[in-house]
């Protein structure tokens, strides 16, 4: 019994395992700003061990105590991008409860602590040539680093952007960049809806050969997608959200239930997840 | 380097940082190694397989967490398969929380999960949110001291009793468990407690109630670690709203020979870690050559008035 295992100096990472995958790090701020009346782009400056990322993946994030919000539990947010060779990772957020709100106040030099990367990413697998990447809202942040997966790996998606209006609509240019074809629709010009989208999708698995699906968020879009892919034999993958405590799969306070293995299971949004596959989610 | 080391009966511990059942899990194993915990506490399972309760199944309120995860859990077998031999590998006491229906039930189960490499079993008679609007075991001295009795003749592990504040018989519990032939007590499980929306008027838990945790709740459970280490002779942990050295300390020095570290743990992965250092830099600080220095030397001026009297 030695108390030494235990006792590690000040400057050492905390009881480092060899087999760290999960780090908590305090990641100073680059540059926190609006990019629209709702949404913010927080850039933090990040080590190394973080950013061994996947599209699709999340960090847990330690919102600071600010006056006038008082945030206990951390907050997931998927990633909007990491870049090792600028040693940076971003996030793209809408300032919703008192977590953002919390977040909002954050300035650049300050600190943010931060857990991650955690749960199960995107797989674009070889066969999927034309993947269909659809989101609305915030849910566009979810799905940029897997566009810039989609340009690295050669395959030319196609982006439909939703929003309630059109300046509101995000990272349409950053998508293009990837070189996906971006159709944008949007509540104020009546073309977002289920009714409008079913046709427009139906559309594209037809003109682009469209035989992937990518989503996350949305519930409505969820269903949608997935009534498309059963009548088409289209697979994909959502990226889902939901309450969670501890983020890294201690707690079981994140699970829904999920298709699999011939019935309904629980499975943990932040380890199972938060990306399942299309069909499976019930 | 002071001596970090604590007995619990017939256990040492290479430190008396551990974990509170339902707060730790092999996938903490990812984030720093869990060799350096004085024990290792898994979450509550239940013989059978249960699907635990409806989402959300926790919210947050100011510094403290609610929850009502309702005890998801994959059975015995599976348990014993494929967890317990996870933790084989570490040079720390496995330590596995159990909690059944009935007090028979609790005996069988004790007997069946008395298994190579389990080290403790932690008997959870205080889980508010099972049945029965939260009713449990360890809210009366007679069920208490009944399912302790009925395991104790069912197994020769170690057991520890995992204590309730929803009692207001706090020290007649103890001492009935204490009595039952428990080894240890630990002081203690989440509050029962609720949280309303009162924009939309709504429950904000799935179950309506659920376990208060986090630093709202230590003030409570501190109080029940002193009166159950002065009311009893075998050792108390004590457990609830620990974050820091100083809750770390103000447990130990209130009787606890050792800690519970939960929901802290939510709030940031690497708090145990932080506190076993913290710990050991804490007593060279206060002059300590160990943890028994410190364990118990809480300052009290005159007699501690009786509950009666504050009411």
């Amino acid at each position: 019994m030695s108390a030494s295992l235990c006792v590690v100096p000040d400057s050492a990472p905390l009881g480092a395992s060899p087999h760290a995958s999960i780090h908590e790090v305090e990641c100073r701020i680059k540059s926190h700003e609006w990019v629209n009346g709702q949404y913010r782009l927080l850039v933090l400056a990040a080590p190394p061990s973080v950013l061994d990322c996947e599209p699709g993946q999340f960090f847990h994030l330690l919102c600071p105590q600010t006056d006038r919000f008082q945030p206990y539990l951390r907050r997931p947010m998927s990633i909007y991008s990491y870049d090792r060779s600028k040693s940076e990772l971003s996030f793209l957020y809408k300032v919703a409860g008192a977590g953002t709100g919390a977040m909002a106040e954050l300035r650049p030099g300050e600190f943010l602590n931060v857990v991650g990367p955690l749960g199960q990413g995107f797989e674009m697998r070889p066969e999927w040539r034309r993947p269909l990447l659809l989101a609305r809202g915030v849910g566009l942040a979810t799905l940029a680093p897997l566009a810039r997966e989609c340009a690295r790996l050669g395959k030319r998606p196609v982006a439909i952007c939703s929003a309630r209006s059109p300046e509101l609509l995000m990272s349409t240019d950053l998508f293009r960049s990837f070189g996906a074809e971006v159709i944008t629709v949007t509540d104020t010009e009546g073309n977002s809806g289920i009714e409008s989208l079913t046709p427009l999708v139906e559309g594209l698995v037809r003109s682009r050969g469209i035989d992937a699906f990518f989503t996350c968020g949305s519930s409505r879009l969820v269903r949608m997608l997935q009534e498309i892919g059963a009548r088409h034999g289209i697979g994909g993958q959502v990226a889902l959200e939901q309450h969670m405590a501890c983020g890294i799969g201690m707690c079981q306070a994140c699970v829904r239930p999920f298709q699999r293995d011939g019935g309904a299971v629980n499975l943990r949004v932040c380890r199972e997840g938060p990306v399942f596959g299309l069909q499976e989610v019930l | 380097m002071a001596d970090l080391s604590t007995k619990i009966g017939a256990l040492t511990l290479k430190n008396p940082i551990m974990p509170a059942s339902g707060t730790f899990s092999e996938e903490l194993a990812e984030v720093f190694d869990l060799e350096c915990l004085g024990a290792h506490v898994t979450k509550t399972i239940t013989r059978g397989k249960r699907a635990g309760n409806p989402v959300p199944r926790v919210c947050e309120i100011n510094g403290a967490m609610l929850n009502s995860i309702g005890i998801p859990s994959k059975g015995a077998r599976a348990f014993i398969d494929n967890v317990v031999p996870f933790y084989a590998s570490y040079d720390v006491p496995l330590v596995i929380s159990i909690s059944a229906n009935t007090a028979d039930e609790f005996a069988r189960f004790a007997e069946e999960v008395s298994v190579r490499g389990v080290a403790a079993i932690e008997i959870n008679i205080s889980c508010p949110n099972i049945e029965d609007d939260g009713k449990a075991f360890a809210m009366r001295p007679g069920a208490t001291g009944d399912v302790i009795r009925k395991m104790r003749s069912a197994t020769p592990l170690p057991l520890w009793a995992k204590l309730s504040p929803n009692t207001g018989e706090v020290v007649e519990v103890a001492q009935a468990a204490e009595a039952a032939g428990a080894d240890a007590l630990v002081t203690a499980n989440t509050m029962l407690a609720m949280a309303i929306d009162s924009r939309t008027g709504r429950v904000r838990l799935g179950n309506i109630m659920g376990g208060l945790s986090g630093p709202a709740l230590k003030p409570i459970t501190l109080r029940m670690t002193y009166q159950c280490a002065r009311a009893v002779s075998i050792p108390v942990i004590g457990c609830g709203g620990i974050a820091t050295i100083d809750d770390v300390l103000e447990y130990l020095i209130a009787g606890a020979r050792a800690v519970q570290v939960g929901t802290a743990t939510f709030i940031s992965p690497t708090t145990m870690p932080r506190l076993i250092r913290d710990l050991d830099k804490a007593l060279e600080e206060r002059g300590l050559s160990s943890v028994d220095a410190l364990i118990g030397t809480v300052a009290v001026t005159g007699e501690a008035l009786t509950l009666a009297e504050y009411a």
